[in-house]
């Protein structure tokens, strides 16, 4: 069937593409030589998605729900926010055939090339005599695995929609990605849609559906960034627990939804992303877009976000034997992320800009318990930043695509402690392609290529890698790159 | 290479590239509204939303095909099911945008509504660059639907008597089910079995869920099945009662089955059952 997409200018895109493999086996080769290794970094599990079982189930392209899979398209929004339902009278399963069931697989093997420099290294290999903590970088390559999803949606009945996402990473450690049930058009009303249990927010720019791979690129920064030494584990790309209301017109240029959440960034067991008890806390999430026509431009989208939290400060404690055991948060102090984004069409060019203003309690900057009066100096950490993002899709096969973001520390915890003004700060840089020999209804598979880089200041890199060392300086930025190059398929 | 090749490579791109851009299928437009289609611009689109399905020729024969009832539209033969003009003759440009945006209910074919109108008036152009028929013919004149007559247990019962006399009954079944006698050898032009419209379940029909849609399907018949047009058998007053009394036949709550419960109700002695001995009312 590729061959039959494969209409008008065949060679020369052929030729196209041979360029674009031959450069990516030159980068391959240029870069595979040895160097400084520490553990081998593994990639981070992928948290983009896209479900080939609906293409199965309704005989469509991915191209008609994604622009690029696994990002949506207008139309896979409409699909999305109506319930994964095309409202054609035959979205109940009591239609499907029963030998259909709605899984999906998805994985990654791919070669990559990770390197971090800055880091705290011993000068003489396992920290022997005369050994000292030196600026060094860590540098690895090899081939690996992606994490992976194994993922069923779809509906239960008419208007009752659900997704099970048990996703684990390379060595195939699960967790539940998401869980969610999701009651649709409730009173016949589009408007009207309550979901309950483990979710993305609502983001307009979504984290699991972008085209980003690596480690470094692989991750939206200021989705997942705190200003560094701030007790607060809130990631905005990270999925969370609890119940939505979000509701859309017909063709989904409008869109809203508010969240209420429990305060723990989505981590099951009343626990918290660092382990520790989670509060007795909720927070909540607002989102709104609204998308406007404009002509053989496309579709384009404005909207704005804002996310109110909360998270402890001290805890509930039992201490027994000389052992303390942390019971529950208490002394909740508050926290909020506010943004606006876009999604603009300039025919095949796609940008997508984000800004996002991050704002937490001194408390939350200094680590501090609420009942203590704060130290000298302690200020409420803030930051601010974004990212504007590019797509060129040259045919509904081939995606270039490109980014940009910078964070930028407002207000650091503490005013002359010693840091840089600028610690914290972060700049990064991806860019990269996707071409897509096999984009069927049943199955996709997509040769992906991509190079990121990243400076955090003073900092390790958000993507993890360095193979877990220690900044050697927080007066130093820490640069961070990846390449990869791998196949993306999805069953 | 030497230079010659070089050229010799660029003029034949070159001449390929104004063959491609000149070949009449690109010349094809379509006019929905006030917007102008392009079928380059729709044929990027057809690769993306379409192809799976209509194929790459047009003709139905997607990957997808096989697996699909009812088959997907042939577009080489330019019969399409759902027109606001004469029965044989090409459909509207807008007919074909409303198809496009309103999907075909119960079968494989969404509503591409969240595609914006420009979209859809490309796609719109492209769909008629694969028959011939669009550069021969012209669409045919969209039927004049007079204004609907008030909605009465009169009008409702004489529509039921239409539907035992001109025996709709023997495809769709006498409780509209789509289970008539003849249902079962039903095929349509390209001879792939064909079900009759089973007016009980499902809120819309396939083109349309409107009274005006209703009286439209009657008038303009289906082509490419066997449902005929009655323009010529019926009067547009018999129409609009024959559609009051198809409403009946939905689950839905209409003003129609509001009116036929209650006379039904006070009057069970005087219906008679819709078949083939019986009067219709």
């Amino acid at each position: 069937m590729s061959g039959k997409f494969r209409v008008g200018a065949r060679a020369l895109r052929w030729s196209a593409i041979n360029v674009l493999l031959i450069g990516a086996f030159l980068a391959l080769v240029s870069f595979s030589r040895s160097s400084t290794t520490a553990h081998a970094a593994p990639l981070p599990n992928l948290h983009v998605r896209a479900i080939p079982a609906f293409a199965r189930k309704y005989g469509l392209p991915c191209s008609a729900c994604h622009t690029a899979w696994p990002e949506l398209n207008n139309f896979g929004q409409v699909f999305r926010d109506n319930g994964y339902q095309l409202g054609n009278e035959r979205d109940s399963p009591i239609w499907q055939n029963p030998s259909y069931f709605p899984i999906t697989f998805r994985i990654t093997p791919n070669w990559h090339r990770e390197s971090t420099d800055h880091l705290a290294i011993d000068s003489v290999p396992g920290g022997g005599t005369g050994s000292m903590l030196v600026s060094g970088k860590v540098q690895q390559n090899g081939f690996d695995l992606s994490g992976m999803d194994l993922w069923t949606a779809g509906t239960l009945y008419r208007n009752i929609s659900f997704s099970l996402l048990p996703s684990s990473d390379s060595t195939a450690s699960f967790h539940f990605e998401n869980a969610w049930v999701r009651f649709d058009n409730l009173g016949g009303s589009a408007w009207f849609n309550v979901k309950a249990g483990k979710f993305e927010l609502d983001n307009l720019i979504s984290e699991k559906r972008f085209l980003f791979l690596s480690n470094n690129g692989g991750l939206y920064q200021i989705y997942h960034y705190d200003v560094p030494g701030t007790t607060n584990d809130f990631g905005y790309g990270d999925n969370q627990l609890g119940v939505e209301l979000a509701g859309h017109s017909k063709n989904s240029y409008t869109r809203y939804s508010v969240s209420v959440l429990s305060s723990n960034d989505g981590n099951v067991g009343f626990t918290s992303g660092s382990g520790a008890p989670a509060n007795r806390g909720y927070d909540v999430n607002l989102a709104f877009s609204q998308a406007f026509n404009a002509g053989s431009w496309g579709l384009e989208r404005i909207g704005a976000f804002s996310y109110f939290g909360q998270r402890p400060t001290y805890y509930e404690t039992s201490t027994n034997g000389g052992t303390t055991l942390d019971l529950v948060g208490l002394g909740n102090k508050s926290f909020y992320r506010i943004g606006v984004a876009g999604d603009f069409f300039l025919k095949k060019l796609e940008f997508l800009p984000l800004f996002m203003y991050g704002h937490d309690n001194a408390y939350l900057g200094t680590g501090g318990a609420s009942t203590s009066a704060l130290p000298p100096g302690a200020k409420a950490p803030a930051f601010v930043g974004g990212f504007l993002e590019s797509h060129y899709y040259v045919n509904p096969q081939l995606v270039f695509f490109g980014r940009f973001e910078k964070i930028d520390v407002a207000q650091q915890a503490f005013v002359n402690a010693g840091f840089p003004s600028d610690y914290g700060n972060v700049t990064a840089y991806a860019v990269g392609y996707r071409w897509y020999p096999i984009m069927f209804s049943r199955a996709g598979l997509a040769f992906h290529n991509e190079y990121a880089i990243t400076k955090s200041n003073g900092f390790l890199p958000l993507s993890g890698d360095g193979g877990g060392a220690q900044v050697f300086s927080t007066a130093s930025p820490v640069w961070s790159s990846s390449i990869m190059i791998g196949f993306d398929f999805d069953f | 290479m030497t230079l010659k090749k070089v050229l010799v490579t660029f003029a034949l791109g070159l001449g390929f590239s104004l063959l491609i851009a000149l070949h009449p299928g690109f010349a094809q437009e379509s006019h929905v509204g006030n917007l102008t289609g392009n079928a380059g611009s729709g044929k990027q689109l057809y690769r993306r939303y379409c192809i799976g399905c209509h194929g790459p020729q047009g003709d139905g024969n997607g990957e997808n095909a096989p697996w699909i009832d009812p088959k997907p539209r042939d577009f080489t033969a330019a019969t399409f099911k759902c027109r606001s003009t004469p029965t044989g003759t090409l459909p509207t440009d807008e007919d074909l945008d409303h198809a496009v945006q309103r999907g075909f209910v119960t079968t494989n074919m969404p509503s591409w509504n969240p595609l914006t109108p420009q979209q859809r008036a490309d796609l719109v152009a492209y769909i008629k660059t694969f028959s011939p028929r669009w550069k021969t013919e012209k669409p045919g004149t969209p039927i004049n639907i007079p204004p609907e007559t008030p909605v009465t247990i009169e009008s409702v019962l004489h529509g039921r008597e239409l539907f035992q006399k001109m025996e709709c009954w023997k495809c769709h079944g006498p409780a509209g089910h789509g289970d008539g006698p003849s249902a079962a050898t039903l095929t349509d032009s390209k001879d792939n079995p064909i079900r009759p419209y089973n007016f009980s379940t499902g809120s819309r029909f396939k083109c349309g869920e409107t009274n005006t849609d209703l009286y439209r399907i009657f008038m303009t018949g289906v082509d490419g099945t066997p449902m005929p047009s009655f323009a010529d058998v019926i009067q547009p007053n018999d129409a609009w009662d024959l559609v009051h009394f198809l409403r009946t036949l939905q689950s839905l709550h209409t003003p129609e089955e509001g009116l036929w419960k209650k006379y039904a109700a006070e009057h069970p002695s005087s219906i008679k059952p819709i078949g083939p001995d019986a009067g219709g009312q």
